[in-house]
């Protein structure tokens, strides 16, 4: 029979477990997510050259292309396999975003539109959109206050 | 016959008479590709959902132990099996066409060995024939379950296991052909306080070690009366953990004498960081490979410990620990 207290094994447990190389992680995550980056300035460049864009405009475009991209990507089974590679720099892009959505709707296909896609294509983005959505408001409510006492 | 607390000796030594293993298209390029009986090459197994085909491997599994056996479904007495899924709907839709009197029973990844515990015991006692047992897990249905959905980019730590796409059947009879089920130890629930889901290895460890000393004890057996002692998916991590462990308490296992299901199903190549995990871990493992070289009496002995977190995605989120369960049973080669 085991004779062993929790702190004991606890000790043994972080002994024996594998760290996360974080170093070579936050290179990775810097090289493909600043690669997403060079990419989607080459779309917003295509955008406002061959088209009727301007600066200010060619964000929706571009993100729209972006996350176009990453649907197909995903689709074919791609993504998540660059993702354990990039981590971070394939996470946090807008692709990331698009990435999880996507995912999830495809998961739960097989439960129907209403019920599987519908009801779970953001259970793992809603949480981003929901305190997105929160902390913009916080910001703008500091913001406004801030002119309206003339601070800024 | 009742040994010590936990542990039982078969007399009649049940035998495993039949066998068979299906597998999905990622373990059908692995290290024991060629053991296998079946392998699908696309992971739905022609279903409409992951969770059919979950269901779909069982089914083979079975089919193909039946077959094997040169028997009919009417004459086996019981069916006694489990998977991972929520209210194991793969296991009990699949008892569904056998029409056999059905047992489901479930302790995660230690499903396999207590299935057949049980039923090496049942077949012991004369109260059955032939008994059906094994286990099975599906990766993309695993995974869905417990994790994100499959196709979701998250960064696994080295830490984390590979879920197995696998079943493996056997048929445990009273008489026949085949390795005899000689011994068991029921395993009991332990929690050291481990949180960490993609680190199951450093969870089962204890339950490895705990089961593999009561083992040991109870039936005054040393490491030397085995030719390999087999742990179902403890993992990279698992294993040296629960060498250490053992260490401590004057059990050492050499290294070649010691075999992870988890770490032996795949080719080095196939990155599945620190190794195979889930319930058709050791299922797949025992039945193809280790049956075979049993048959074939290169081993003649064996100590096989399936080990399972039973952890759910919800107590995970609730900040629960992770409790954890070993069941070990002894096969010995006809020539013994």
């Amino acid at each position: 029979m085991l004779n062993t207290d929790k702190q004991q094994y606890s000790q043994l447990a972080t002994k024996h477990e594998k760290k996360r190389p974080i170093l070579l992680n936050c290179v990775r995550a810097f090289i493909i997510g600043g690669l997403i980056c060079v990419v989607g300035q080459g779309i917003s460049f295509f955008y406002m050259f061959y088209f009727d864009f301007t600066e200010q405009t060619v964000g929706d475009p571009t993100v729209a292309t972006l996350i176009f991209i990453t649907m197909l990507l995903t689709g074919f089974g791609i993504y998540d396999k660059w993702a354990q590679f990039a981590g971070a720099g394939t996470a946090v892009p807008v692709t990331g975003f698009g990435n999880a959505v996507i995912s999830a709707a495809m998961e739960h296909r097989s439960e129907g539109f209403v019920q599987g896609v519908g009801a779970n294509m953001f259970k793992l983005a809603g949480s981003v959109i929901l305190f997105g959505v929160f902390s913009a408001f916080i910001i703008a409510l500091i913001k406004t206050s801030l002119i309206q006492l003339g601070v800024i | 016959m009742k040994i010590g607390k936990q542990s039982w000796s078969f007399q009649q030594k049940p035998v495993i008479s039949s066998s068979a293993t299906v597998t999905g298209p990622f373990e059908g390029k692995g290290a024991i590709a060629n053991k296998i009986d079946l392998i699908h090459k696309d992971l739905y197994m022609g279903q409409p959902s992951f969770e059919q085909a979950h269901q779909q491997l069982i089914e083979d599994a079975c089919q193909l132990t039946v077959q094997k056996a040169s028997i009919r479904y009417q004459e086996i007495d019981l069916f006694i099996s489990g998977d991972l899924i929520n209210q194991m709907t793969p296991t009990n839709f699949a008892a569904r066409h056998h029409h056999i009197p059905f047992i489901g029973v479930t302790n995660a990844c230690a499903t396999s060995i207590g299935a057949l515990a049980l039923s090496a015991l049942i077949v012991d006692s004369g109260n059955a024939q032939h008994i059906l047992t094994g286990a099975a897990s599906h990766y993309a249905a695993v995974e869905k379950q417990f994790r994100y959905p499959t196709e979701y980019g998250s960064q696994k730590p080295p830490t984390a296991q590979w879920t197995v796409t696998g079943a493996g059947f056997g048929l445990v009879s009273q008489t026949g052909k085949g390795p005899r089920v000689t011994k068991a130890t029921i395993g009991r629930v332990i929690d050291l306080n481990q949180t960490d889901p993609f680190n199951m290895g450093g969870a089962m460890a204890p339950a490895a070690a705990d089961t593999i000393l009561t083992h040991l004890e109870e039936h005054q057996a040393s490491v030397d009366d085995y030719d390999l002692i087999v742990t179902g998916d403890l993992g990279e991590i698992g294993q040296s953990t629960t060498i250490d462990l053992l260490k401590s308490h004057q059990v050492d296992i050499p290294k070649k004498k010691w075999i992870d299901c988890g770490l032996s199903i795949y080719k080095a190549d196939q990155n599945v960081f620190a190794g195979g995990s889930g319930a058709g871990c050791s299922s797949l493992y025992l039945y193809s490979q280790l049956l075979d070289a049993l048959n074939k009496q290169e081993l003649n002995r064996i100590l096989v410990i399936a080990t399972g977190a039973l952890l759910s995605p919800l107590s995970t989120l609730q900040k629960q620990s992770i409790p954890v369960i070993a069941h070990a049973v002894t096969i010995e080669s006809e020539a013994i």
